[in-house]
């Protein structure tokens, strides 16, 4: 078994200690950790498996469980898209239709040149003005057809 | 001058920073002394964002606003100019309310603890300090409060459970996990008044003796987590969190933790689960959490809003609560109103209103001025009501008649371009989804439920009554909510409107 790059361990373990008192550290460890690097590196994980004391299988089915957790890097901007009813009711799906085919892309995939990732997301709590949007983490409403063009346009 | 530009999200997602940004520059160009209060939002969303300002006339409303306006607004010296609404508290969307629960709500700034005690706040808690726990217990289990994240169970019946369980620690948990389509009740509290909140889950652990608190907060709420850390910091600094709330000498401490993107984390248990640094998956019940729940020692499950509601009926009395409601149902329930609904927003009042009053004279119909074909109530698991059903009083028991559910209180409204078959077929994709795995009328269900609405889709007419075993067995099978109710919206989908479902096979025939 290779060991895990020094840094990667290094920079997890001052995470780790950083979260150590807490009930149950393992998600804000995980959420940090992602914070870090922009995903969960393999190598983090027999890191917070040895000091946590679980197994590696135990943190990577955790891991594994959660949408949010990414396993590989994420383009430079993120393109959540909320798929529930209620933006649904507004057109949801014909807007996330013309941003898949605008980008090129499927749901989770990110474009070649790595500049969007696209996402579903079910529920922003912005359903009295859907269709919802969160662009790298700001959120935008009543989003239709034209205002998917100009949100790729600000970020491409 | 005092202006008002809501920090809320959904005023945010309409630009509301660009506007406190030209009210800023605005003021400093012309020389005008502001004092500029990022507040929550009144629930007007087709309003947002909404402005106010403070004159000796009381609040008076601007909206929508577009930074554009801004420099006309001041023109006008927030007088005479198109965008007047008047005064907010006496819009009609305001006027018909009663807000016991949301009362601060888009009033006050909502990181201003002085603010907050100014309109009420902290007297709940003081009356609370002065009374034990039997007694609080008892007022909250008098005043006929229901679990608002939809199971409706009592929530003083709860915390007697954990008041009477013997343990090292007792814990409060907040259920801030707040992912049904159509709710934002819990968004907006959080963000507009999130002391209540903290006050409600103080109230909570010295009734119950609990005294660890933790806000389980979706990590799609992403302003709800920066208002509540901000609030959690003020409250300890004062003295409102600690070894000694308000120097009473009783101790209670609360921490936010943030989810992580999986729906099921609204289940109780899971929810558990994912705060202990498990996979959310469902835990058997029982043991109940109240007695066996955060690492093992007894809890206090709420939701944001049946908690937050406890300082209003500390305030002013179980009595006073209860006189509100219908049935069995007491109180208020801040309805969440969305969807391609004409105007969309929070609005609080008691139970009782018809579903035809909240959809059309509230909501005013659809946004795109088409006939209302469905509401579905209470979430991606809640059923699809037809216009036939309209005449239903919004209450627990109502609702669970008409094979429903109220839910977190949140409607989406569809106009008559909805696929009713394709609606069903979402429940059960998402349902598939979301599942945690643990029990496989959820896992499997789902599943086949997709595969065979795509049969009966394509005309085949024989996957229909495969489809009604299949949801009777998920909705008896399932361990939790989530493989237990997607049959409600699946079923009410092909009950209320067969012909989408029957009429395929004639499509398909031709």
């Amino acid at each position: 078994m290779a060991q895990p790059s020094p840094e990667i361990a290094s920079r997890v373990e001052e995470i780790i200690a950083d979260h150590a008192a807490l009930e149950g550290p393992l998600l804000p460890i995980l959420h940090a950790v992602q914070a870090a690097f922009g995903h969960i590196p393999r190598d983090a994980l027999p890191v917070i498996a040895d000091k946590l004391n679980l197994s590696r299988a135990e943190v990577h089915g955790v891991m594994s469980f959660y949408h949010d957790f990414r396993e590989d890097k994420a383009g430079r901007h993120v393109l959540k898209l909320c798929r529930a009813e209620a933006c649904q009711a507004m057109g949801a799906d014909r807007v996330a239709a013309h941003a898949r085919g605008k980008l090129g892309i499927e749901w989770h995939q990110t474009t070649q040149d790595g500049a969007v990732t696209l996402e579903p997301v079910f529920c922003l709590g912005l359903c009295a003005c859907g269709p919802a949007a969160m662009v790298d983490g700001r959120v935008v409403g009543r989003v239709d057809e034209a205002r998917v063009d100009e949100l790729l346009a600000e970020v491409r | 001058m005092k202006i008002y530009v809501p920090r809320d999200a959904a005023a945010r997602a309409l630009g509301a920073d660009a506007v406190a940004d030209a009210v800023q520059a605005e003021a400093k160009t012309r020389g005008v002394d502001i004092t500029l209060v990022r507040n929550g939002s009144r629930g007007m969303i087709w309003l947002e964002p909404l402005v106010e300002v403070e004159t000796d006339a009381g609040r008076i409303a601007f909206g929508p606003v577009a930074a554009s306006d801004v420099a006309a607004l001041f023109d006008a010296k927030f007088g005479k100019h198109p965008l007047v609404l008047g005064q907010t508290e006496d819009l009609p969307w305001m006027k018909g309310q009663t807000r016991l629960t949301f009362a601060r709500v888009g009033v006050i700034d909502p990181l201003d603890l002085d603010d907050y005690e100014a309109h009420g706040g902290l007297t709940g808690l003081r009356r609370a300090l002065d009374m034990s726990g039997d007694q609080i217990v008892a007022e909250v289990t008098e005043s006929g409060l229901r679990g608002r994240g939809g199971a409706g169970f009592p929530t003083g019946i709860k915390w007697r459970t954990v008041a009477g369980a013997q343990a090292t620690q007792k814990y409060i948990v907040c259920n801030a996990d707040e992912g049904d389509s159509a709710t934002f009740a819990d968004r907006m509290l959080m963000e507009g008044d999130p002391f209540t909140l903290i006050e409600g889950m103080a109230i909570a652990g010295i009734a119950t003796g609990a005294t660890r608190g933790y806000v389980y907060l979706r990590s799609e709420y992403p302003d709800a987590i920066e208002v509540m850390g901000a609030a959690l910091k003020i409250a300890r600094d004062r003295g409102l969190l600690g070894d000694s709330v308000l120097g009473s000498g009783k101790a209670f401490d609360m921490w936010v933790r943030v989810g992580a993107g999986a729906y099921v984390c609204g289940e109780e248990t899971s929810l558990l689960n994912s705060l202990e640094g498990k996979r959310g998956v469902v835990r058997a019940k029982p043991p109940l959490p109240a007695l066996e729940g955060f690492l093992g020692k007894p809890t206090v499950v709420n939701n944001v809003i049946s908690l937050a509601t406890v300082p209003v009926i500390l305030e002013k009395g179980a009595a006073f609560y209860k006189d509100f409601g219908h049935g069995r149902s007491r109180g208020t329930i801040p309805l969440q109103i969305a969807g391609n609904v004409k105007y969309g927003g929070l609005y609080e009042c008691a139970f009782g209103l018809t579903l035809g009053q909240i959809v059309d004279e509230i909501g005013g119909g659809t946004a795109t001025g088409r006939p209302v074909k469905a509401v579905q109530v209470g979430g991606p698991l809640g059923a699809y009501f037809p216009r036939d059903l309209f005449d239903t009083p919004f209450g627990y028991e109502e609702f669970a008649g008409k094979d429903g559910l109220v839910g977190h209180a949140g409607l989406t409204v569809f106009d008559d371009s909805a696929d009713m078959l394709a609606l069903a077929r979402f429940a059960m994709e998402f349902c598939a989804i979301e599942s945690c795995g643990k029990c496989t009328p959820c896992r499997i269900g789902a599943v086949r439920g997709v595969e065979t609405l795509d049969r009966i889709a394509a005309g085949d007419g024989a996957g229909i009554p495969l489809l009604t075993d299949l949801c009777h067995t998920m909705k008896l099978g399932s361990l939790c909510a989530l493989g237990g109710f997607t049959p409600y919206p699946v079923m009410s989908a092909l009950t209320h409107f067969p012909d989408e479902f029957t009429g395929r096979q004639k499509e398909a025939a031709e």
